[in-house]
């Protein structure tokens, strides 16, 4: 699992922010204008459609950055 | 008691998805009122925990995947004569419209529709439902009044519930058999606590509900009760909302 993929998996989910917005350390609740809780609902259904994983609400609560996310869902992946 | 019209006594009653949440404290509410419970649900030790919280004695459980035709077939024709049925079995699936598949279709629509209207199919074909018996739907909001997002396909299964159920109503009519659903708002119970919506966003959704609070399951059951007795001996075809004032907004 990389975090390079992981992040355009991420980003795909919007419709109005741009791929440069981006990054592992992007704080995406507060710099993604776009962010609710309908891309949140899709973050979660996007981790399960291509990794297989299921992750909560509180998963994506509990994360600050992107990194945050994906380190939480590459330990799940990795178990 | 025998003045009281919403007593179950005599009555027998059979609720599906009787493991936990609403199926699970519409079967306990019901043997409280004298009703006979048949229970069933796919885990022996959830339904067990129901089984040991009924009221009175003569109650029966058992284990039924209603996905199986085989095990629909085996409990019907298993079980005594009934005089009700509650159609509680069921699944909540958050999937933004986006992400729905053939499979996730099926799947909700597998477990929300289609089984309960086979079982009650199969009841009907082995006379296992009395004249002036009782067909119970649990719905939603969800589908019919309103939606939230990742609903749209369990709104959909939900909505379908209400479609067939005014058929089921006028075509049963003949039997004396009456169908009549309940749709409840948000309930507290394991499904809503599954972690999939954060509890942020369910404190976020309380206050949008005028009595400031969600339902508890035996605020749902209550409803289901009035639609086994005869205190509802002349409604059928109908629907009662039951969710704390939310579709008012």
């Amino acid at each position: 699992m990389e975090i390079t993929s992981f992040i355009v998996n991420f980003a795909a989910q919007f419709e109005d922010s741009d791929i440069s917005k981006f990054t592992p350390k992007t704080n995406f609740k507060i710099e993604i204008e776009e962010w609710d809780s309908l891309i949140s609902l899709s973050v979660i259904a996007m981790v399960d459609e291509k990794y297989g994983i299921v992750i909560k609400g509180e998963d994506i609560n509990n994360s600050k950055t992107i990194e945050d996310l994906f380190l939480i869902v590459k330990q799940k992946y990795e178990q | 008691m025998n003045n009281n019209p919403f007593s179950l006594i005599n009555k027998t009653i059979l609720v599906t998805g009787s493991s936990s949440g609403i199926g699970a404290s519409v079967a306990i509410e019901c043997s409280k009122l004298g009703a006979k419970l048949i229970i069933t649900g796919r885990d022996l030790d959830n339904l067990n925990k129901t089984y040991k919280e009924l009221h009175g004695l003569g109650h029966i459980q058992v284990i039924a995947d209603l996905n199986k035709d085989e095990d629909i077939k085996a409990l019907v024709s298993e079980i005594p004569e009934i005089d009700g049925i509650v159609h509680s079995a069921g699944i909540l699936g958050t999937i933004p419209f986006g992400f729905i598949t053939k499979g996730k279709i099926d799947e909700i629509f597998a477990i929300n529709f289609a089984s309960p209207i086979l079982l009650s199919k199969n009841l009907l074909k082995y006379n296992k439902l009395k004249k002036n018996s009782s067909i119970v739907w649990i719905s939603s909001i969800a589908g019919n009044l309103i939606t939230s997002s990742g609903s749209s396909l369990y709104g959909a299964s939900k909505s379908a519930i209400n479609g067939i159920a005014k058929g089921m109503a006028l075509e049963l009519a003949s039997k004396k058999i009456r169908v009549n659903v309940v749709s409840p708002g948000v309930i507290k119970t394991n499904i809503f606590n599954s972690g999939i919506i954060s509890d942020n966003d369910l404190n976020m959704e309380v206050v949008k509900y005028p009595l400031k609070r969600f339902g508890n399951p035996e605020e749902v059951a209550f409803g289901v009760i009035y639609f086994l007795s005869n205190a509802s001996s002349w409604t059928t075809g109908s629907c009662l909302t039951i969710d704390g004032g939310y579709t008012l907004l």
